[in-house]
């Protein structure tokens, strides 16, 4: 009896999750408590801190995973309409700081409407599609596109280039799997970089001196160059095996920014080496496996697309914040998804893999 | 339509989203093989360099200081400059037991309590992996003793620094401010405005005075050197080099010559003097005495000096040109005859009575009069070369305060006069707004914040609720003397660009016109002159002019005195003994110097601020010196740019 209910306790608690899922990202969460351990010079508060909102990360990831997509699905037009509404008020009475208006006072505290957006607009867009799914026509696509842009120059006019890019990208992975024409992709790809030295043109010195730090970080060595060189060198020098845990000079000499957030890849890459990021960088190719398996059985178009949105985000996060801080990438405040410190963008990253395996549980019955 | 067509049919929109889903997975496993691709580049063929580059990381760039810009008064004489010398520097990181070595240092250069505490100043707020300066100020000899011994103390280095230097010390302070170690406020400030890197490595920032406001000219641009170093932490070769920027020169309108001498006319006093170029509102001397010596504070100030001088009642630290609010006292009487003859409260030659004391209708309250026995009658011009008090308490109490302070504002008396130093005083120009408001507190009740008919009528004459800091009164002084022409006083004339040595002019904002008539600017001045001359207050100091001057004696009360009772300044402490004011300008018909002078607890304007002004007219329009003040006056050397402002006669 004792066995038996203990079994269908676990039972309930695991059935609407995804083991492979859970399991990856099980992986990821020690490698990412040893890594904070170090880069937090050994902080257990920040340790504890860590667990706690990873505590709730789970719950929250656990609570969506069990709802059923279509309730998900009827919640899409609301919290669009409502981000879009908190991204205009962000414009109206916005706090500003460090020059950038990106967050609203609520009364209780202050949100950052940018953040919904990111999960917001591709479930508007996957509901969207799904409505018109029998008569879709390129009007479609148009509609679409204008859902993509309003939010999007909202957030880039605060300003906000990183996540402006993340939202506007999140909407364009649901219209490519919507079947946005090859044609367009292509055409658009071109005329981006056409545009490019038009774009130079209209730069401030201080934007173009960006660009130009970013290609050539020697450029300004004791400036914004000056972190993409430390990153650097404690990666080189972790060489094959890396330093040992605990153990990286650069590290714990201090020579790494934001090592517990942003930078916390550095840190880990120092006293891990070659190897760890191989297994690091293995454990998120099997995430996005397991993501696009479950897109690729969802049996509903909203469920394609949602997915598929939420996986190459996902794919876009690990992407950028490796390539910053391995200097291949402009430095832009972008987390490494479950290895960065910090409550929020972990629960929105489990916002999205709830909702995600969600639509997974749908296949399998 | 073919493509809408070719989606309604769920077979090949399947086949669609599986070719798309393969798509990005190839795509996606591309840009992480780049990754790899990257890490490997990183890790496995770059490994040798980036490991030494993280073994030597504390000294592989080090920043380059530029020298921090010069300050020059109007000839070209350095007021603060940079010599180099010699500190030497442990870095706590580096350093085992960090006593032991301070303990063994001890035997090669002296090290003084001082020195010490200092140290552990410096080291509470720095981090260990900086340099941490133990010594300042190593000659020749003893550097090259501890660099004999560097062998023995890994982590102490010596290093070459430029200090700054302000060799004027008191006379310049309340000018130049001072420079000062950057601390955790400065360091929290640079990051906010984005600056941390131009200021990686500095160790002083401009903390007060012109060093502060004029911050980013003189601090420059930061350059940075690439170099090798051995395990130590010394320096084995430069591989790269990029030069810093020097700051920028800043050539002020104050004239050195004309402060040094203003500052031995005041002697001992306390009080303040400013003196503003009325063509263009350049600030040609500004002191506040007692003063400071600007050196202390550069390295950290020791808590015994800071102490005396915080602590001292006579209050150096205050600027009191720009800080201090005094009542006007008579010195307002010309503003107030300008805004009376505007307001059409009386004519020009308009005569009227100049009894010994007023009253208010209705009361029995007497508004006395300096002189008791009154000046008979008179009309404006002479109501202000004999200051006549129940003149103006007339006039005001005629006028209302309603009148009064519009006109008034327009000297830009109550408001900031936007010179280039922080912590400007405001003053009070009163008006009924501005009561309600001062008293707006919970200790005050109604009748507080009421403005009272008798409030006006001690305006008139320069008290009551009036303060100014001598600033605004010299400014003041200033826009009457040009006919109502107003510029901004300013201390910085010119800024020479380091890189390319060309001159930039810091504009004195366009001026502004004041909307009143020249016929009443010329009846002022003919009041003020007339102070100068036999019947006036000043008489005594307008004997032997050889130029024409008009002026306004002042005394502020600092205490009231009851009614009934007389003035005694035996009888009262120094610190409740009158102000003396002087306010003047020269020559009349083609102003070169307005002046405002307060000199505190001196009692009569005429005693004590009238004769400082005059001689240092005579200073500086025909360049004759007072006999006592030969041989005390500060050498300046002669300046290597030549005479840069030749309007000055000397």
């Amino acid at each position: 009896m004792q066995v038996s209910l203990a079994k269908r306790i676990a039972r309930t608690i695991m059935d609407p999750l995804d083991g492979w899922l859970l399991a990856l990202l099980a992986g990821v969460f020690v490698l990412s408590m040893i890594a904070l351990f170090s880069a937090s010079n050994q902080s257990w508060a920040k340790i504890d801190n860590k667990l706690v909102y990873t505590a709730l990360s789970l719950v929250i990831m656990w609570l969506l995973a069990r709802l059923s997509p279509q309730t998900v699905m009827h919640m899409a037009l609301p919290l669009y309409a409502t981000g879009v509404l908190l991204l205009v008020g962000v414009e109206l009475f916005g706090i500003t700081v460090n020059g950038s208006t990106r967050w609203l006072n609520v009364g209780i505290g202050r949100i950052q409407p940018s953040e919904i957006m990111k999960i917001a607009l591709p479930m508007m867009l996957a509901w969207y599609f799904q409505k018109y799914e029998t008569t879709l026509n390129w009007r479609h696509y148009v509609v679409a596109a204008v859902l993509i842009v309003i939010p999007g120059l909202l957030i880039l006019k605060q300003p906000d280039l990183g996540t402006a890019t993340l939202v506007m990208g999140a909407g364009f992975f649901a219209l490519f799997f919507a079947g946005l024409s090859w044609k367009i992709i292509i055409g658009g790809g071109v005329t981006f970089l056409a545009s490019l030295p038009v774009v130079w043109n209209l730069m401030h010195d201080y934007q173009r001196r960006r660009v130009l730090t970013l290609i050539d970080p020697m450029q300004d060595p004791l400036g914004d160059g000056y972190h993409i060189i430390q990153s650097m060198i404690a990666i080189g020098s972790g060489g094959v095996w890396g330093k040992g845990w605990l153990a990286g000079s650069q590290t714990h000499l201090d020579y790494i920014p934001e090592r517990t957030t942003d930078f916390i890849f550095a840190v880990y890459s120092e006293e891990f080496g070659l190897a760890g990021n191989l297994l690091l960088l293995a454990l998120y190719l099997g995430i996005i496996s397991r993501c696009l398996l479950i897109t690729a059985r969802a049996p509903t178009l909203y469920g394609r697309l949602l997915a598929g949105a939420i996986t190459l985000s996902f794919f876009v996060y690990v992407f950028v914040n490796m390539g910053m801080v391995a200097g291949i990438l402009p430095v832009v405040g972008v987390p490494l998804p479950f290895m960065s410190y910090g409550g929020t963008a972990t629960v929105s990253l489990a916002i999205g893999l709830g909702m995600l395996m969600g639509i997974g549980k749908l296949q399998r019955r | 339509m073919k493509q809408a067509a070719r989606l309604k049919d769920p077979h090949t929109e399947e086949r669609q989203l599986y070719w798309r889903l393969l798509v990005a997975y190839l795509f996606m496993v591309l840009m992480l093989l780049l990754l790899v691709a990257r890490f490997v580049w990183l890790q496995v063929f770059q490994y040798e360099h980036f490991a030494t580059l993280a073994q030597n990381n504390s000294i592989s760039l080090v920043p380059v200081q530029p020298n921090r810009g010069l300050i020059v008064d109007r000839n070209g004489i350095e007021l603060a400059r940079n010599y180099a010398s010699y500190t030497l520097e442990l870095t706590p990181d580096k350093i085992d037991d960090l006593d032991a070595t301070i303990k063994a240092l001890g035997q090669v250069v002296p090290i003084t309590p001082r020195d010490l505490k200092r140290f552990q100043k410096f080291l509470s707020e720095s981090k260990d992996f900086e340099p941490v300066p133990l010594r300042l100020k190593m000659d020749d000899t003893e550097a090259a003793r501890v660099a004999a011994n560097l062998w023995r103390f890994p982590g102490v280095e010596v290093k070459a620094r430029l200090y700054r230097d302000y060799p004027y010390k008191e006379l310049t302070s309340h000018v130049l401010g001072y420079i000062g170690r950057i601390g955790p406020r400065e360091k929290e400030r640079l990051a906010a405005e984005e600056k941390t890197a131009n200021y990686r490595g500095a160790t002083h920032i401009g903390k007060l005075g012109l060093e502060a406001v004029y911050e980013n000219e003189l601090h420059g641009q930061n350059g940075f050197e690439e170099i090798e170093t051995d395990s130590a932490g010394r320096a084995v070769r430069s591989l790269r080099r990029t030069a810093p920027v020097h700051g920028n020169t800043l050539q002020l309108a104050l004239d050195i010559h004309l402060q040094d001498v203003a500052d031995k006319l005041f002697g001992a006093r306390r009080g303040a003097l400013v003196a503003i170029d009325p063509q263009n509102g350049g600030v040609l001397a500004l002191l506040s005495k007692p003063s400071f010596d600007p050196n202390l504070f550069i390295d950290g100030i020791d808590s015994q000096s800071w102490q005396s001088l915080n602590e001292d009642w006579q209050r150096p630290l205050i600027n009191r040109a720009i800080r201090g609010m005094y009542p006007p006292g008579s010195t307002f009487k010309p503003f107030m005859g300008m805004a009376a003859l505007e307001a059409g409260a009386i004519g020009p030659n308009e005569v009227r009575p100049a009894p010994g004391y007023f009253t208010l209708p209705g009361s029995s309250h007497q508004f006395r009069d300096s002189n008791p026995r009154g000046n008979g009658s008179a009309n404006l011009a002479r109501a202000i070369a004999v200051s006549s008090d129940t003149f103006f308490y007339k006039l005001a109490w005629d006028m209302g305060i309603d009148r009064i302070h519009p006109l008034l504002a327009q000297f830009g008396l109550g408001s900031k006069t936007g010179i280039d130093l922080d912590g400007e005083a405001v003053g009070v120009l009163p008006s009924k707004e501005w009561k309600a408001r001062r008293f707006a507190g919970k200790r005050y009740r109604d009748e507080h914040r009421r403005w009272l008919p008798a409030d006006v009528v001690s305006i008139g004459i320069g008290q009551g609720f009036n303060t100014y800091t001598p600033l605004q009164m010299a400014n003041a002084t200033a826009i009457l003397a040009n006919d109502g022409r107003a510029f901004h006083p300013h201390l910085v004339q010119k800024v020479t660009d380091a890189r390319n040595g060309k001159t930039r002019l810091i504009e004195a904002a366009p001026y502004r016109q004041l909307p009143f008539k020249q016929q009443h600017y010329d009846y002022i001045k003919q009041g003020m002159q007339a102070v100068m001359q036999p019947g006036g207050t000043g008489w005594r100091l307008g004997q032997g002019l050889q130029y024409s001057m008009a002026g306004k004696t002042g005394t502020a009360q600092v205490v009231q005195i009851k009614q009934g009772a007389k003035y005694n300044a035996g009888a009262l402490a120094e610190q409740h003994r009158d102000h003396s004011w002087f306010i003047a300008f020269a020559p009349v018909e083609q102003p070169k110097i307005a002046v405002a002078v307060i000199v505190e607890n001196a009692g009569f304007g005429a005693t004590a601020a009238a004769p400082i002004t005059r001689a240092l007219f005579d200073y500086y329009l025909t360049g004759k010196l007072p006999d006592d003040l030969r041989g005390q006056l500060e050498t300046f050397p002669p300046s290597a740019t030549g005479k840069q402002d030749a309007s000055v006669a000397r």
